[in-house]
């Protein structure tokens, strides 16, 4: 199927572009780096907390283990805008895809087909890079957090999101046109989830519906909040104002918002680009 | 079999409009199989506009056209369809062998078939040595070449080129002539933009002119040729009143010093001529009939003013 041939050309473009060496050399040594800060930070902590209870000690390398995570939640959505922005805007605009959808192949295969190639790459690159930080931090300190696999899906499902809504704008705008519209509402999402964080901190109203309808503009945030929530212990989710949780936490309903707002991004983008000109 | 009469491409009224801009009017034609049509014009006639609306790479905003009798929305029948575009702009980081196999694949060709047909159509294009080299290390016409082979790949039955030589030096442009050549002798149509009118002169056996987003004239090319002759003659004396006799012939007779020429519809005119002048008292030093040129008729049927 001509899809699978455009997944697969997408594969070789990331890998003839060294964008797969530059993402695991680079993803590599931010494992390194973030192993040792680990294992510094850990023995740091433990002398200073001497004969601390092991939930205290929990308490630790889950909050060194969040912050490695919210690193690789950004880098993966960095990735994840800058590896996508150009891929069917530029060929456009180049006329590189005159040839393709030139030839005896339906159009929705030939987006549908890139825009695998890029889940699968994306995919890779998480299971590399959040894998990686449970991996070292196991290594470090034999500590797991609770619901890996939850959280790593929703990070995945972030990424996704941004990859769908990265598609649909490609085939309407120019390439830096929708670097800036993916980044904007990333951007918007980002400051909202904060509004409401502090909003639900004082308990403020008007800044916890702020952060709601942000997070309705690009539930972004919200994957994340929900992905910490997951991962962190119990404490810190009672806590509340830690710099990677919620107070507000995000419901189930918002995880079912972003897999409706990814497939209506995808579709939309499909149906621009099946009946626009070339 | 009806599917086997209808023609390569049949369209009636087909138009487009950008915005406000009408790139193309009104484009209603016919080519047969088996024939090489020239699709000329000057700048932004809507040559490209059209051919695009051929492929599907651009909806009509009305009309309606056929390939081989199915309507342009059908991807199916692009399987039989080999395209060139203006601008060939391919993925770069692929090799000149990786890049047709990739274009193999999206027409469905099968690994065995493509193992053979890759390096045959690699020749053929003069590229046989170069399967290996990455496309963004080609030159321009190297990358015409190797865009030109893409449009082999299915053994087509009509191939739209829209400039296939804009970028080829003179060995290329006689391998194209041949490729052309071979199309039709395997019964394929052919439908050819261009600028290059001594090579549609030589290629083509129906040309249309078109003319802010119109077909203004369709003809074989021969009758075309023969349409018009011009004819120059050296004469002396120049008598004023026998020169103006000249125009029972021809509607156009210019005079410039010894020579008058002028344009007539039948060769048999010439002698005619001749024994006029002699008759006056006219001596005849030269007697020149010249087959107009394509660029010519372009000239005159387009005019100076055709472009933009
Ligand atoms: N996407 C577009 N948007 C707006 N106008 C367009 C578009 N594409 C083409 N045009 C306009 O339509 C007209 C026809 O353009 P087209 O490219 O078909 O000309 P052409 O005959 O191929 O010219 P050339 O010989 O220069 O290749 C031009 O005036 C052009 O400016
Ligand atoms: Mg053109």
């Amino acid at each position: 199927m001509a899809l699978f041939t455009l997944t697969k050309l997408t594969f070789r473009e990331a890998s003839r572009r060294k964008i797969l060496l530059a993402a695991v050399l680079l993803g590599v040594v931010f494992l390194v780096v973030f192993g040792i800060g680990f294992s510094v930070i850990l023995n740091d902590y433990k002398a200073h907390t001497y004969r601390a209870s092991a939930s205290v000690l929990e308490q630790g390398e889950n909050l060194i283990l969040m912050a490695g995570l919210y690193a690789v939640n950004f880098l993966t959505v960095m990735m994840t805008v800058l590896t996508s922005v150009d891929t069917i805007s530029g060929e456009i605009n180049t006329g590189t895809i005159h040839t393709l959808v030139s030839k005896p192949v339906p159009r929705w295969q030939i987006i549908l087909g890139k825009w695998l190639g890029f889940v699968i790459l994306l995919t890779l690159y998480l299971i590399m890079m959040a894998g990686g930080v449970f991996l070292t931090s196991y290594l470090v300190s034999g500590y797991m957090p609770p619901n890996p696999v939850a959280g790593m899906v929703l990070l995945w499902l972030n990424a996704i999101l941004l990859l769908s809504v990265s598609f649909w704008g490609g085939t309407r705008l120019s390439t830096l046109a929708n670097g800036v519209m993916v980044f904007g509402l990333f951007g918007v999402a980002f400051v909202g989830g904060w509004v409401e964080q502090i909003g639900a901190f004082f308990q403020n109203q008007t800044a916890i519906n702020i952060g709601i309808i942000s997070s309705l503009i690009l539930p972004t945030d919200a994957l994340w909040k929900r992905a910490a929530f997951e991962m962190q212990t119990s404490i810190s989710n009672a806590l509340g104002l830690t710099p990677f949780s919620s107070s507000s936490v995000p419901s189930p309903i918002m995880v079912v918002y972003a897999v409706l707002y990814l497939v209506v991004a995808l579709a939309l983008g499909v149906r621009a680009f099946q009946r626009r000109d070339l | 079999m009806a599917e086997n009469q209808s023609p390569a491409i049949e369209t009636h009224g087909l138009r487009k409009v950008f915005g406000d801009k009408v790139a193309v009017e009104d484009l209603s034609l016919k080519v047969e199989r088996g024939e090489v049509f020239g699709f000329i014009g000057p700048n932004g006639a809507g040559k490209t506009t059209s051919v695009k609306m051929l492929l599907g790479l651009i909806a009509p905003t009305a009309g309606t056209g056929f390939l081989f009798g199915e309507p342009l929305r059908n991807f199916h029948v692009r399987s039989r369809v080999g395209f060139l575009p203006e601008h060939f702009r391919f993925h770069d980081w692929l090799s000149a062998g990786e890049f047709l196999s990739l274009h193999a694949d999206l027409y469905g060709i099968d690994e065995k078939t493509k193992k053979q047909r890759i390096p045959e159509l690699l020749e053929l294009v003069g590229l046989a040595e170069f399967s290996n080299r990455k496309l963004r290390e080609f030159s321009k016409g190297m990358l015409q070449r190797v865009g030109l082979a893409q449009a082999l790949l299915n053994q087509p039955d009509l191939v739209i080129l829209d400039e296939p030589t804009s970028g080829l030096d003179p060995v290329g442009r006689l391998h194209v002539r041949d490729i052309i050549r071979g199309l039709r002798d395997r019964g394929a149509a052919v439908f050819l933009n261009s600028h290059l009118l001594s090579e549609v002169e030589i290629t083509c056996d129906r040309v249309a002119f078109v003319k802010h987003g119109v077909v203004v004239q369709t003809s074989p090319l021969h009758t075309l040729m023969e349409e018009e002759i011009l004819v120059e003659i050296r004469l002396r004396p120049v008598l004023p009143e026998v020169v103006s006799g000249l125009s029972q012939w021809s509607q156009k007779v210019e005079a410039d010093g010894e020579v008058v020429s002028l344009s007539l519809t039948s060769e048999e005119d010439i002698p005619a001529i001749n024994r006029y002048l002699l008759d006056h008292g006219v001596n005849v030093y030269a007697l020149q009939p010249k087959r107009i040129s394509l660029e010519d008729q372009f000239i005159r049927i387009i005019g100076m003013d055709g472009g933009l």
